[in-house]
């Protein structure tokens, strides 16, 4: 078997592992890094985010409001030492993203301008049109090919962590364009692959967002941190889930119910007034907006539709002017996908599951309990974003955290050896694994789809918006007869070269190892917070729930839950209050 | 409105065959759908061993690119409707090599693409300011357009040039070289005028013009590449009659 | 040290399509390229043509009477016409491309197309005025 080898290993090619690989390519000059990720760097998902990224930047603006607004728009998950270095080190890290050549929208004068966004008091998101997520990613990417440190391993699919000594010391890789399976060896790893938002059937995710690092780390025995927090995007677009930004609903659109009225205003979320005002009502924080359109869906308020109950976001009163100015991007896709002029006519929009706030446990420098094992970005949970993340700090985070991971993972490079011989024969056991349980296996009689159509029926029954003990218990055992049924399955495709059913079938292996891990979370957490709520707990429950859940792989493959407080520093554990 | 359409499909399997064969699948047919839905469709359904790549399907991460009835498009954004009654012919895009079905080899792109030095070049010597580089709107106007590209090689795919000289560097990498050049903040456009002045640059261009056709992004990279011909003219004249200056 | 993967660049398996020598009436846009290419060819006549033309005035009267007779003939009035017929095809192909190449800024916004396409049809139009003039006010 080929065996490549780096310092420093970055799985995952978005916005965090680029800027994780530029970080170690900086700081530690003599080091290599290899970036691995199963599509083109340019076509992580990180390209699809609209809205923008968060940074104090502006006089009246402090970087106590923002790191408020965080654990606040967390209802108090936060932990709070990481918000803090967040919310220090988020200006310096955007702009340095400025300096390599994003093209932030700009006031007259030339300096950067910022955008009002949901849950946050003053302004203070940086953008680029409503296309930030595209331009950052761009700007990262080609800021990396100036570095002949990073190496780049684009459309290879990581199947294992390589674990020896008590340390993850690499990777084995499917590489597509040949099939051949690849060992790579590194001293350390940083996972940055993104969350896992194809678990439910409607979301804003790419097809590429499985949880494979959650899935990866969780098999080697690091925990995965609070994966009940599941976000729900108030405004997507039904059938396709494609979003549409916040950004629009912050340049002053309206949610409207069936009879035309902006309901938000009966759920304790402000008074309606023609201009957006800051953390009130569409500007509130996504998961109670969210649960206000399951609330007006139960009035019977909400239009039905042949893919489920919609309201409209309007947007007309804002002229066609500041729309080709400010929101481009959500004309065009209304006009593509819906076949509406937002200019003239009211976008159908329902919650659709968009982010992933729990993930791999990490510490404040990426480090995950396994040495040698870091992450970042929406694949880890520091955890900042708590139990509901304010829009636009994502992209922000990806851009810390990156740095930070990647800064960790040098060091550790730069302090331990290298690799062992006998991780090649860990590697060759995978390799006949993966050739045995799926390419050259016949006659079984499961295929992808229907069980990965289950595993969407059943997260959209009992991890949606509200759940209930009954239904996630149910959902605990559906999900295992789902892992048993896994094992039966055979694929179409013997071919070794670009062979998308089998990464298709890994990918809802992963996936089904997450959504466990999900639906045992939410049901130990017998209380109401952020994006999770209960309708059986229907209340916060600081006695016993002011801590992170961590859920370990035990010896029979389903999850154990334990928890781990949470850092408060600073900020006691208030009221969420919006709208006021 | 039919109940079902006929999607021909470009098939290659190299471990099997030397060519590429096509087959025909009957698929429903509902108005909603894009080209991309019908292939999800195959593959869930039908056949499992079809492959393609797609991952956003919005628009905006440039995976699914493919030929639909001999025409580049996205296939996330080619509804079946355009298309009736059929059959709806799905190939590979033109000019690369194909490594399997609908999946085409890119490395070639990847590699124009780093050799334009597609990032912020500064003078040696001078650090960044501790805030932002200043720059009005209309500064970022003049880049703006370039810098929608998401890569996605339709143009490469239209670019007969492209087809009949393989190393021509092509319409996105100039069109992405041009965007740090128009860049207030760039101070690069001499180190890249060598390499798009280069024999496989800009000159290889006879404008076409179908790069700017096929764009999903309307980047509009033939217009980028005239334009640099201009530039890079003039800065030849000036080279020749003022060569201290030019330099 | 690591080692990359490396790319070769002829891999056994990929399939290259070869490029077929009659690539150009595949499309319509295609043909219209390669018309607009060959009307260079139509231009170039007419060069040669206008420099014959000067030729025979400086040889004197009779040279260019002969000039004007050799003109006049079936052959070269049929190609004169077929060859007006492609610059005509050539001048617009390139007027409307005009706005492609030549970006004009006016404090700080683009002009658009449609104007300066215009503008140079008007300039077209009125070189073809001015020259029209000198002519019939000659004859």
């Amino acid at each position: 078997m080929d065996l490549y080898s780096a310092d420093v290993l970055v799985v995952g090619g978005g916005g965090a592992g680029l800027r994780a690989a530029i970080a170690v390519a900086e700081t530690h000059p003599s080091l290599n890094v290899a970036v691995i990720s199963k599509v083109y760097p340019m076509r992580s998902h990180t390209v699809s985010a609209e809205g923008g990224a968060a940074a104090v930047i502006k006089a009246g603006d402090s970087l106590d409001e923002h790191a408020y607004d965080t654990i606040s728009g967390g209802d108090w998950l936060s932990d709070q030492d990481a918000v803090e270095a967040f919310v220090r080190e988020a200006p310096e890290e955007m702009l340095r993203l400025e300096h390599w050549g994003c093209p932030w929208n700009r006031e007259p004068d030339g300096h950067i301008a910022v955008r009002p966004f949901g849950g946050m008091k003053i302004e203070r998101t940086w953008f680029a049109a409503d296309k930030t997520g595209f331009h950052l990613l761009h700007s990262l990417f080609q800021t990396t090919l100036k570095y002949d440190a990073i190496q780049r391993y684009d459309e290879f699919f990581v199947t294992k962590l390589l674990v020896d000594d008590g340390r993850c010391q690499g990777v084995v890789a499917i590489e597509l364009g040949t099939g051949q399976i690849r060992a790579i060896t590194a001293k350390a790893v940083i996972l940055c692959t993104g969350g896992c938002g194809k678990v439910f059937p409607f979301t804003t995710n790419a097809n590429i967002k499985n949880g494979d690092g959650m899935a990866l780390a969780y098999r080697a025995g690091a925990p995965l941190k609070d994966m009940e927090f599941v976000q729900y995007h108030p405004t997507g677009l039904p059938f396709t889930g494609i979003l549409i930004t916040e950004a629009a609903r912050a340049e002053g659109g309206w949610l409207l119910n069936k009879d035309g009225y902006r309901y938000l205003q009966d759920y304790d979320l402000g008074q309606p007034t023609p201009k957006p005002v800051l953390r009130s009502m569409e500007l509130g924080p996504r998961d109670r907006l969210s649960q206000c359109f399951v609330k007006e869906q139960e009035k019977g308020r909400t239009f039905e539709g042949p893919y489920g109950h919609y309201v409209h976001l309007d947007i007309r009163h804002l002229g066609e002017k500041l729309i080709d100015r400010k929101i481009p991007f959500v004309r065009e896709l209304c006009l593509k996908y819906v076949g509406i002029d937002p200019v003239k006519e009211l976008i159908p929009v329902r919650p659709v599951v968009h982010y992933m706030m729990g993930g791999i446990h990490t510490d404040i420098h990426g480090a995950t309990p396994l040495p040698g094992l870091y992450a970042a970005g929406e694949a880890a949970c520091v955890s900042i974003n708590g139990a509901n993340r304010l829009g636009s700090n994502s992209l922000t985070e990806i851009l810390v955290f990156g740095a930070r991971a990647g800064k960790a993972a040098a060091a550790f490079a730069t302090a331990n050896a290298g690799a062992r011989p006998s991780l090649v024969a860990q590697a060759e056991d995978e390799r006949r694994r993966l050739e045995e349980r799926f390419l050259r296996k016949r006659g079984g009689t499961e295929r992808i789809a229907p069980i990965r159509t289950e595993m969407h029926q059943i997260m959209e029954e009992s991890a949606g918006i509200y759940r209930s003990e009954t239904a996630l218990k149910e959902a605990t055992g559906r999900l295992k007869r789902l892992q048993e049924r896994f094992e039966d399955l055979s694929l179409d495709d013997d071919s070794y070269t670009f062979n998308t059913e089998l990464t298709a079938a890994l990918e809802l292996s992963y996936m089904l190892d997450v959504a466990q891990t999900i639906v045992h979370s939410a049901l130990e957490r017998r209380e109401s917070r952020g994006s999770h709520q209960r309708s059986d707990y229907p209340q916060r429950d600081d006695d016993r729930f002011l801590a992170h859940s961590l859920a370990c792989r035990a010896e029979d493959g389903s999850p154990r839950i334990d928890y781990r407080p949470v850092t408060i520093t600073r900020w006691p554990p208030g009221k969420r209050v919006y709208g006021r | 409105m039919p109940a079902t359409v006929a999607l021909t499909v470009a098939r290659y399997r190299p471990e099997r065959e030397s060519e590429p064969t096509f087959e025909t699948y009957e698929i429903p047919f509902r108005k909603d759908w894009v080209v991309l839905d019908a292939l999800n469709h195959v593959k869930d359904r039908l056949d499992g061993s079809l492959s393609y790549r797609w991952s956003c399907r919005m628009g905006v991460c440039g995976s699914c690119g493919m030929k639909v009835n001999g025409v580049p498009k996205l296939t996330c954004a080619t509804f079946l409707s355009d298309y009736l009654p059929g059959p709806i012919r799905v190939e590979p895009l033109d000019y690369f090599p194909v490594v399997r079905d609908l999946v085409v080899d890119i490395t070639d792109f990847v590699r124009k693409l780093k050799q334009v030095k597609p990032w912020i070049i500064r003078e040696d010597g001078t650090s960044p300011p501790a805030g932002e580089y200043l720059q009005t709107p209309d500064q970022l106007d003049a880049y703006k357009q370039y810098s929608m590209c998401i890569n996605c090689m339709l143009c490469y795919s239209a670019c007969p040039i492209y087809g009949l000289e393989p190393s021509f560097i092509g319409p996105a990498a100039i069109a992405m070289a041009q965007r740090y050049n128009m860049d207030s903040r760039d101070q690069g456009a001499a180190e890249r005028l060598k390499i798009l002045s280069d024999h496989d640059g800009i000159w290889q261009c006879t404008f076409v013009g179908e790069c700017t056709k096929v764009c999903p992004k309307h980047v509009d990279p033939a217009g980028a590449i005239q334009q640099y011909k201009l530039t890079g003219a003039t800065h030849w004249m000036k080279s020749l009659l003022l060569p201290r200056s030019a330099r | 040290m690591s080692a990359g993967p490396h790319y070769t660049l002829y891999h056994p398996r990929w399939y290259r399509r070869r490029v077929s020598v009659w690539w150009w009436l595949q499309k319509r846009s295609y043909a219209a390229f390669v018309t607009r290419e060959i009307t260079s060819v139509f231009v170039a006549f007419f060069a040669v043509v206008t420099l014959w033309q000067l030729r025979a005035l400086v040889q004197g009267p009779e040279a260019y009477e002969r000039f004007l007779a050799r003109l006049q003939t079936p052959l070269f009035l049929t190609l004169n016409v077929v060859a007006l017929v492609f610059v005509l095809f050539h001048a617009i192909t390139w007027f409307n491309l005009t706005p492609k190449a030549m970006v004009v800024r006016v404090s700080g916004k683009r002009l658009p197309d449609g104007l300066i396409i215009g503008l140079n049809y008007a300039a077209w139009l009125v070189l073809s005025a001015a020259v029209a003039f000198v002519l019939l006010r000659a004859a």
